[in-house]
């Protein structure tokens, strides 16, 4: 009996290693494995190792448009990093605020913001009051954008953890004095950490890949970023598989090494915040 | 204790002013341009002849059909496969960690990444999926060029990419449940089957709630993968709201555009929020 079972979960794991692979691994693979090689060699699309290793390839992505791929980095970076920044802050006080109080306005303002959660920006209006704020193309406008249509998430996920903070602590530092605010910053804030680091990552994964709103909000070349750069190389690399495949491995690099450290917390993450919704 | 002092309104107000200004007054202000023909600078009011437009224009109406197709296919199959995949990685196979996160780690490549390779495995006569086909005897079709499956293969990569948060959500769900359910199952002799839909399905409903809304209100929005794969073609095969509300932006068209935006909305609101009451109301029972 146990001999059997044994046997059974092996064959499992080999199965499911072998689908895994397939399925998630070789493509992968295939994309390292072509963005080495040389043009031609790389057009073929196949998935034989390249006979000469064409480092060079990564060099010629930089060297695209004038350095474009820097420039675009540069962007990402800054637009993940103030919006994620915005967000934690100002989702982390409202977040606070609804998870303890029930009254009316409250709710209604509760009630605004999760519609956000199902229903999609109305894109071309939101150009036009970032054209009347002169926002429009500028990147502290797309770093509002982002942190608007993140609000929703966010502030869910801080209002769920919110209520497992026992009220007392607040009561406590009140009587004793502190502000409401100072209530927030040094009691309530330090113990949201766990959550903090959830939102980070989560949404500094969804910012940093998003495509759709810079393609719109941030219009032109010199405020690409590198999903939208990646699209455009799409046309411009279409006869050299090996450059465009180049392109996608540096895009993903960030990612990949996010991945490597906080492998275990991402998936924790996502779990609390997908399930409490 | 005064709640209202200690918890200040002025608390949600940098969250609600961002908000507010950046999508909820946008968000009203489509359906009033939705009504119009306008650019940044103007607008003539022209009823609801937008709407009239996109009903009647077999290239703007196909929209429509496909993203509920989209919507239902992508949401339906994530469900089934990620289930399975999740009730495969919580048994005791001794590879899990591994397996895990070779499951994850799509989530976390960019969509349009996601697209770029999955073109060229699907390219016709070059691309890896149809070589392999060639090797087991199998003519591999057009993927992506062909009118009449595009949008399925599109269809097929959004689900590859879907199934890593669907699966670990899955997985959080199944690791919630009492181990004791199962102990009691199997006392009362029920086999592996009998367990999976007796204990599993009925404990796990949250998750499975969760997993049909999120892929469903996913579906019914997407874009980046499409445009990225497709950019709406062959034609219009495989044009979804999303697509054509940025073709017609492109376009120029600002207020059918702002019109198929508004049509994304109502689609959301009269399919998505009875769907999420109805899967929250049996999740009581």
């Amino acid at each position: 009996m146990q001999k059997k079972r044994n046997i059974r979960t092996w064959i499992g794991d080999i199965v499911g290693l072998l689908v895994c692979f397939f399925i998630f691994v070789i493509p992968f693979l295939f994309m390292v494995i072509n963005s080495l090689k040389e043009r031609r060699e790389a057009n073929k699309l196949s998935l034989s190792l390249p006979t000469k290793f064409e480092w060079s390839n990564f060099v010629e992505v930089f060297q695209t448009n004038d350095y474009q791929i820097l420039t675009a980095f540069k962007n990402s970076i800054i637009l993940t990093v103030g919006a994620v920044a915005i967000l934690v802050f100002f989702s982390a006080m409202a977040g606070y605020v609804i998870q303890r109080r029930k009254d009316r306005p409250v709710k209604i303002a509760n009630t605004i913001i999760m519609t956000g959660l199902m229903i999609p920006a109305a894109i071309l209006p939101t150009i036009w009051v970032m054209q009347t704020l002169h926002i429009y193309k500028t990147m502290p406008g797309m770093i509002l954008v982002e942190v608007a249509l993140h609000t929703p998430f966010t502030i869910m996920l801080y209002r769920g953890f919110m209520s497992t903070i026992p009220i007392e602590l607040e009561e406590a530092a009140y009587i004793d004095g502190c502000t409401p605010f100072q209530v927030f910053r040094m009691i309530i804030f330090p113990l949201l950490k766990p959550v903090t680091s959830t939102v980070i990552i989560l949404d500094a994964v969804t910012i940093f890949n998003d495509f759709t709103n810079p393609l719109y909000f941030f219009p032109g070349n010199e405020n690409a970023t590198m999903q939208v750069t990646l699209y455009n190389y799409m046309g411009q690399f279409s006869s050299a598989y090996n450059l465009l495949f180049a392109d996608v491995l540096i895009i993903t690099i960030p990612m990949l090494i996010i991945f490597l450290i906080f492998n275990n917390k991402i998936v924790d993450g996502m779990v609390a915040g997908s399930v409490k919704g | 204790m005064d709640k209202k002092k200690i918890y200040s309104k002025w608390f949600l107000v940098p969250s609600m002013t961002v908000f507010t200004v950046m999508f909820v007054i946008p968000l009203i202000l489509s359906l009033f341009f939705s009504l119009t023909v306008w650019n940044f600078d103007g607008f003539t009011f022209c009823g609801i002849d937008n709407f009239i437009m996109f009903f009647e224009e077999q290239s703007l109406r196909i929209g429509i059909k496909n993203t509920l197709i989209y919507a239902v296919l992508t949401s339906g199959l994530k469900l089934i496969i990620s289930f399975f995949i999740a009730l495969f990685l919580t048994s005791n196979i001794r590879t899990k960690t591994l397996q895990r996160s070779i499951v994850f780690f799509p989530n976390l490549v960019s969509t349009v990444a996601v697209g770029v390779v999955f073109t060229a495995l699907m390219h016709p006569s070059k691309g890896l999926i149809n070589k392999g086909l060639e090797m087991i005897g199998i003519a591999g079709p057009d993927w992506l060029g062909n009118p009449d499956i595009a949008l399925f293969s599109v269809i097929a990569v959004d689900v590859w990419k879907g199934l890593s948060i669907a699966t670990v959500i899955f997985i959080a769900g199944f690791m919630s449940i009492d181990k004791t359910y199962y102990e009691a199952a199997m006392i009362d002799g029920a086999n592996f089957w009998q367990k999976v839909r007796y204990v599993t399905v009925p404990l796990a409903r949250s998750s499975m709630n969760s997993v049909i809304i999120l892929s469903f209100i996913g579906g019914l929005r997407s874009f980046d993968l499409i445009w990225a794969m497709t950019g709406g073609g062959p034609g219009f095969a495989t044009d979804v709201m999303a697509s054509i509300v940025y073709k017609q932006y492109a376009a120029g068209y600002y207020g059918l555009s702002t019109a198929g935006n508004v049509i994304m909305f109502v689609l959301i609101a009269i399919l998505a929020f009875p769907l999420q009451k109805w899967l929250l109301s049996k999740e009581v029972e």
